[in-house]
């Protein structure tokens, strides 16, 4: 009988009911894990001996998880993906980690992710590339690729993630599975290796949104050590799931949501679409309002820039501590401007150092008006766009990229612009800081694909609220890559 | 003169007064052992934060209302992005002159050989202090208990007009520095660091216009007064001598450095070589809004300033003007001085043992205050002791000298060496008698008119006391008691 695939609260209460045992849930995943690497190549560290721990009546105690290779994990390999980390083992734990920990939870494993966060594709960490378990042709997109890997192939039933852009939201997209980022500051960032903190969230990977809540509700608090995490303890985001959305308003937006604006849609997009414009009707069967809203098209075309100068501008400054003298693996040279270089030229991918330039370029006295102070107004602009229409919707709600998962032979040119819009509007969330969820609305040519509900900051109990309305009304709830639910 | 000199300065002091460093939670404190004081944000271990220590910005607030600067409506921290071995992160946090830093454009009045002068402050801001190297020949040793000590920079217009100037201005804000709290300013321990810009122009031309301005050129990293007076004159002599020679277009915009063991300042680089740090704010720390009371209250809480407590000298205790600005020139002697007087000593007493007699040792051996074992409390002792004329002056200078240097009080010292006046009367009387009986015939010589004699016999007493008996008391109690034969 396997546990691994079910939900948080049937696995607990299996534990309370003493059906099966904390070691027997660790064996299994462990097994699982085995498998998926074989499979899907998701990992980065499997755990050897994870401890059992006591079961409490806290819903996380004894049951197994993974953890993003990006989480700084005490005395556990912790690399980011990246060979410019390849051997390096922390000595504290990330804040919402230890959160976990102090839940009764179980690290497993470490999951592989695009190299330090900077990826949508799964393809660019150090272990090599993360297939998709519900087709091995195909990306997991990222960069939260092994996470959501393993979660869709029922490995335990959640790991961690982190969105900069769309990493957690993307991925869970494409794997089938629920993808949640809460309000910016509600889960703290100490202890997760940054790519651009303005807009870094930790978040959670899971097969459904009350998981997804529980799973919230154990990460996050407010931490000495983080100055933009806030203080959530009146918020128990489990609890408050009662999937009452009656009066809800939502909105989606015509510039993306309607096929006419992709003239070369193909047969992928055009189902894509069609299917989330059919789980509107759902949402309106639930006693949601749901109205279309125009958002000028120009703002939106300038979302991927304004993401690429910023995110680049503060990766290029958040990795500088990449230089081999204090961690990392030390290179060799007659000088420390030399032995820096080297570790730097030899340790990242061709990708990432394409990021550096461009952030250091953004940067220049001389770009640095025109490039990442025009970034900043315009995330202003977005962002204040957004914030109107959540004063008068509870949510905007959106297809998630352009179909399902984008096959990894000729992935190298996913960067088609008509559909830009589409594959980048995930960004928002990551501007404004906004709750934000991804959640499984059906299958074309048999592969899983999404919608999101993007909310307003601290409102991610109503956000999860309405996912978890709808994913109701849908079929998906649980689902793994290939195995009945 | 023909020309008039323009020098401007850029001074660093750390905040030595916290209790931790700027932006972590490691100690701030001086100590020679390596390596101790650190927290992983110090050495940019992945996923490491700062937090901002309020004390930090409580004190360069204060610093910033002395200066009379304007205090910005929001705190916001930037990065200055730049690789070095001794800057761990690969950036340092510190502010820039937009959008506001701590302080700015403000102005100070200052005391150079007796004159009044005003010097614009362009900006005060706090920022981080990176860790110290020593280079070793081909290796270098980095200390890391200094990365993240709080510094504050304090910018200048060029309103010094001689090395003079520049050396009663960086006098006068070391008082500052130490009778605010904010820093002990001690340059032996590497707490202030200074870079001077020299230019020269005509006499005869309006300084107040910018097109009359010479060429600047920046010296860094002078790290003591004196090197600062020193790299001063070189420079003036340096850039007149150009000019004179008519190579005046030698003298380029450049960094150059001062050089102690040549006494000359040697080029760095050229300004056309400037390094572009690519500032962009600092996104985990969030802007913190500073309110008018906070504000208010610190300046309510700055302690009284050197100017103020010599006034207060002066005025209520009648102590010369000479004196004052002895007394107040290091706040450790003021402190010393004020303690003692309140321990009951008198004022004007207690001043002439400190500007005669502390600070005349002190600058005979070598020793600074905090060198010495004399507290105020042995000092208001001594003063006692020869109030009630249990000791001489003469004996008490003995008592201040075994004192200063040793753990003893004025007390043991003076039974330590049998040095009390002995003024019982009683005991005096008692003696007396004995000589008399003990020397009839000069008794017989007193009474037949040879008054003289009582010197002998006074003599006596102080033998038979071994110089202890008070001198007086023993004279008048021998005529009494002569009398009485």
């Amino acid at each position: 009988m396997a546990y691994m695939n079910k939900s948080i609260e049937e696995i607990h209460k299996a534990l309370i009911n003493k059906e099966v045992t904390v070691d027997e849930l660790i064996k299994e995943s462990l097994e699982k894990s085995k498998e998926v690497q074989n499979d899907c190549n998701a990992f980065v560290t499997i755990l050897e001996d994870p401890k059992a721990v006591e079961v409490t009546d806290d819903l996380l105690s004894g049951i197994p998880y993974g953890v993003k290779d990006n989480y700084s994990t005490k005395d556990v390999l912790s690399t980011g993906s990246s060979n410019t980390l390849k051997d390096y083992v922390p000595f504290f734990t990330a804040t919402s980690i230890e959160n976990l920990e102090k839940h009764g939870a179980i690290m497993v494993n470490k999951t592989v992710m695009d190299e330090f966060g900077m990826g949508g594709t799964g393809t660019t960490g150090h272990t090599g590339i993360v297939t998709n378990p519900w087709d091995k042709t195909r990306m997991c997109a990222g960069s939260s690729a092994g996470s959501a890997a393993a979660v869709a192939a029922g490995v335990y039933p959640y790991a961690t993630g982190s969105d900069t852009g769309d990493s957690i939201r993307k991925p869970a997209a494409y794997c089938g599975i629920v993808g949640y980022k809460p309000t910016y500051g509600m889960i703290s960032r100490y202890g997760l290796f940054p790519f651009a903190s303005s807009l870094d969230h930790c978040g959670a990977l899971t097969r459904s949104v009350k998981d997804a809540a529980i799973v919230t509700d154990g990460m996050k608090g407010i931490d000495k050590y983080d100055m933009t995490s806030w203080d959530s303890k009146d918020i128990n985001l489990y609890d408050s799931i009662d999937g009452n959305v009656k009066g809800k308003k939502l909105c989606y937006i015509k510039e993306i949501c309607d096929i006419n604006m992709y003239p070369d849609a193909d047969d992928e997009l055009k189902q894509h679409l069609q299917n989330f414009h059919e789980k509107l009707e759902l949402a309106k069967q639930l006693g949601m309002e749901v109205e279309e809203v125009s958002v000028d098209q120009t703002l939106l075309n300038a979302v991927p820039s304004v993401y690429v100068v910023i995110s680049c501008a503060e990766a290029t400054s958040n990795m500088s501590n990449l230089t081999g003298f204090i961690f990392g693996p030390r290179a060799e040279g007659d000088k420390w401007d030399v032995e820096m270089k080297n570790y730097r030229t030899q340790g990242f991918s061709p990708l990432i150092k394409r990021r550096f330039v461009i952030g250091s370029y953004v940067l220049q006295a001389q770009n640095k008006d025109r490039y990442f102070h025009n970034a900043q107004r315009v995330r202003r602009l977005l962002v204040d766009k957004w914030n109107e229409l959540f004063e008068k919707y509870d949510a905007v709600i959106l297809p998630v990229g352009s179909g399902p998962a984008k096959p990894l032979e000729g992935s190298k040119n996913i960067l088609d612009q008509s559909t830009a819009v589409l594959e980048d509007h995930l960004q928002i969330g990551n501007f404004g800081g906004f709750p934000s969820i991804t959640i499984p609305d059906g299958f074309v040519n048999n592969l899983p694909v999404a919608l999101n509900i993007t909310g307003k900051c601290y409102d991610d109990v109503n956000v999860l609220n309405i996912a978890y309305a709808l994913e109701s009304k849908m079929d998906y709830k649980g689902q793994t890559a290939g195995g009945a639910k | 003169m023909k020309y008039k000199v323009l020098i401007g300065l850029e001074m660093h002091c750390e905040i030595s007064e916290t209790n931790t460093k700027v932006f972590s939670s490691a100690a701030n404190t001086f100590t020679d052992q390596p390596n101790t004081n650190i927290r992983p944000v110090d050495m940019a271990f992945p996923g490491t934060l700062p937090v901002i220590n309020k004390e930090a910005v409580r004190k360069s607030l204060m610093a910033s209302i002395i200066l009379n600067c304007t205090q910005p409506e929001y705190v916001y921290f930037e990065r200055k992005n730049y690789y070095y071995p001794d800057l761990p992160k690969g950036f340092q946090i510190t502010q820039e002159t937009k959008p506001a830093p701590i302080g700015i454009y403000g102005k100070l009045k200052f005391e150079c050989n007796g004159e009044e002068k005003e010097i614009r402050i362009n900006n005060l801001h706090l920022e981080e202090d990176a860790a110290s190297s020593d280079h070793e020949g081909r290796s270098s040793k980095i200390n890391y208990n200094r990365a993240g000590v709080p510094l504050l920079e304090l910018v200048t217009e060029p309103d010094l007009r001689s090395a003079d100037e520049a050396v009663a201005f960086l006098e006068t804000m070391r008082s500052i520095y130490q009778y605010a709290g904010i820093s002990e300013a001690d340059s032996k321990k590497g707490q202030i660091r200074c870079d001077v810009n020299v230019s020269i122009m005509e006499a005869d031309k309006d300084e107040n216009d910018p097109n009359n301005w010479g060429t600047k050129v920046e010296i860094k990293n002078v790290n003591s007064f004196g090197g600062v007076r020193d790299a001063i004159n070189y420079e003036i002599e340096r850039q007149t001598e150009l000019k004179e020679q008519g190579r005046y277009d030698e003298v380029e915009q450049e960094t150059r450095r001062w050089d102690e063991d040549s006494m000359s300042t040697i080029r760095m680089r050229s300004k056309v070589d400037a390094i572009d740090y690519k500032y962009f704010v600092e996104p985990n720390i969030p802007k913190i809004k500073l309110s008018k009371d906070w504000v208010e209250q610190i300046r309510k809480e700055i302690p009284k300033l050197a100017h103020e407590r010599k006034e207060t000298y002066i005025n209520e205790y009648g102590i010369s003007d000479y004196d004052a600005t002895i007394l107040v020139k290091e706040k450790q002697t003021a402190d010393f001085y004020e303690e003692t007087i309140s321990l009951g000593a008198d004022p004007k007493i207690a001043s002439n043992w400190i500007t005669t007699n502390l600070l005349g040792s002190l600058n005979k051996l070598e020793l600074t205050m905090d060198d010495i074992k004399l507290t105020p409390n042995s000092l208001a002792e001594i003063i006692k002791l020869v109030d009630t004329k249990e000791i001489s002056s003469k004996q008490a200078k003995d008592v201040f000298q075994e004192c200063l240097t040793n753990d003893k009080t004025p007390k043991e010292v003076v039974k330590e060496k049998g040095m009390t006046q002995m003024s019982d009367a009683g005991e005096i009387t008692k003696i007396a008698n004995e000589v008399l009986d003990e020397n009839p015939e000069i008794v017989e010589k007193y009474k037949s008119g040879r008054t003289n004699v009582v010197d002998f016999l006074v003599g006596q007493i102080m033998k038979k006391t071994r110089g202890t008996a008070n001198p007086t008391m023993a004279r008048s109690t021998m005529l009494e008691e002569i009398e009485k034969r």
